[in-house]
């Protein structure tokens, strides 16, 4: 085992702050995409069930 | 039997089967990346020079290789648009542009992150990263263009070209730490000479780098889907699928 607690993990060796830096920016931007596209696909459907409306 | 490729050219069979593939592929991203960090955070040893900080390695180098894989996907399918007409390809190669330019920024921001305590500066105009900047530039160029001009036909030649012409920044972002005296390190992994870093290293970062192309793969199918949905609303099919769920 590398990480001998919680704390050590945490802090990478004093590399902490660059570390998870990274990861987290990384993690939350992909959220973002998924978050992002899936509106797209919300606003999709809307405009195409008022459509559907409209022409029956 | 003879499988007719050209049969998921059209939007009209493409998008049931991308509504099908897409959960695999989710799945895929998610059960890679799990393993990939474990691998990354509990096995790969600490590195002897780098202490931990090396550790950004394992989202660092996938991205930036996703960042040039992608480039050329998409320009490949830009070309494919123009060459043969086809409107799913340039379709693709939209939807393709907005996850390049994402792990493209992951690339540069993670750089920072590690340049920071490995060389005590966030940035430097070294030819890798400057070329890499220029590629995240080129992304954003290729959406802004296309998004600019109202007939999507239109605007899929147009950013066609330019995604074509921004080809030949790829090769020099991939030769730059060769042609010229970079601060940034030479290739970790290469076809010709064995990695220079410990086995489960190399296969923590492998496998982060399969899960961002799983991701990749997912994430552009998904939008290809809205993309088809938003510019065929006036088609046949698309109003046929509304009375099933999609």
């Amino acid at each position: 085992m590398i990480w001998n607690s919680l704390g050590d993990f945490i802090a990478m060796g004093g590399y902490g702050f660059y570390v998870w830096g990274s990861y987290l920016v990384t993690a939350g931007l992909i959220v973002a995409e998924i978050l992002l596209l899936r509106a797209r696909r919300h606003a999709v459907e809307k405009s195409r069930q008022a459509q559907a409306l409209l022409s029956e | 039997m003879k499988l007719n490729w050209f049969k998921y050219a059209s939007p009209v069979t493409f998008y049931p089967l991308a509504g099908k593939l897409i959960p695999w592929f989710a799945l895929a991203a998610a059960g890679l990346t799990l393993a990939g960090l474990y691998l990354s955070f509990f096995v790969a040893p600490t590195d002897f020079q780098q202490g931990e900080s090396y550790r950004i390695i394992f989202i660092h180098v996938p991205a930036a290789w996703m960042s040039m894989f992608i480039y050329v996907v998409m320009a490949a399918w830009a070309a494919a648009g123009l060459i043969f007409n086809t409107r799913l390809s340039s379709m693709m190669a939209s939807a393709l542009a907005p996850t390049g330019a994402l792990f493209t920024f992951i690339a540069l921001w993670t750089g920072a992150l590690w340049g920071k305590p490995t060389w005590g500066a966030w940035w430097v105009w070294d030819a890798r990263l400057t070329s890499e900047l220029i590629l995240l530039f080129l992304y954003i160029g290729f959406m802004a263009l296309h998004a600019a001009i109202d007939d999507p036909r239109r605007a899929d030649r147009a950013s066609a070209v330019l995604a074509l012409v921004g080809v030949v920044n790829v090769p020099i972002i991939y030769f730059s730490v060769k042609w010229w005296n970079t601060l940034h390190q030479g290739a970790s992994v290469s076809m010709t000479m064995a990695p220079k870093m410990a086995a489960t290293m190399l296969l923590g970062m492998l496998i982060m780098a399969l899960a961002c192309w799983m991701y990749s793969i997912a994430a552009a199918l998904a939008r290809v889907r809205c993309i088809i949905l938003e510019r065929e609303q006036q088609a046949e099919w698309v109003a046929n699928l509304s009375r099933e769920s999609t």
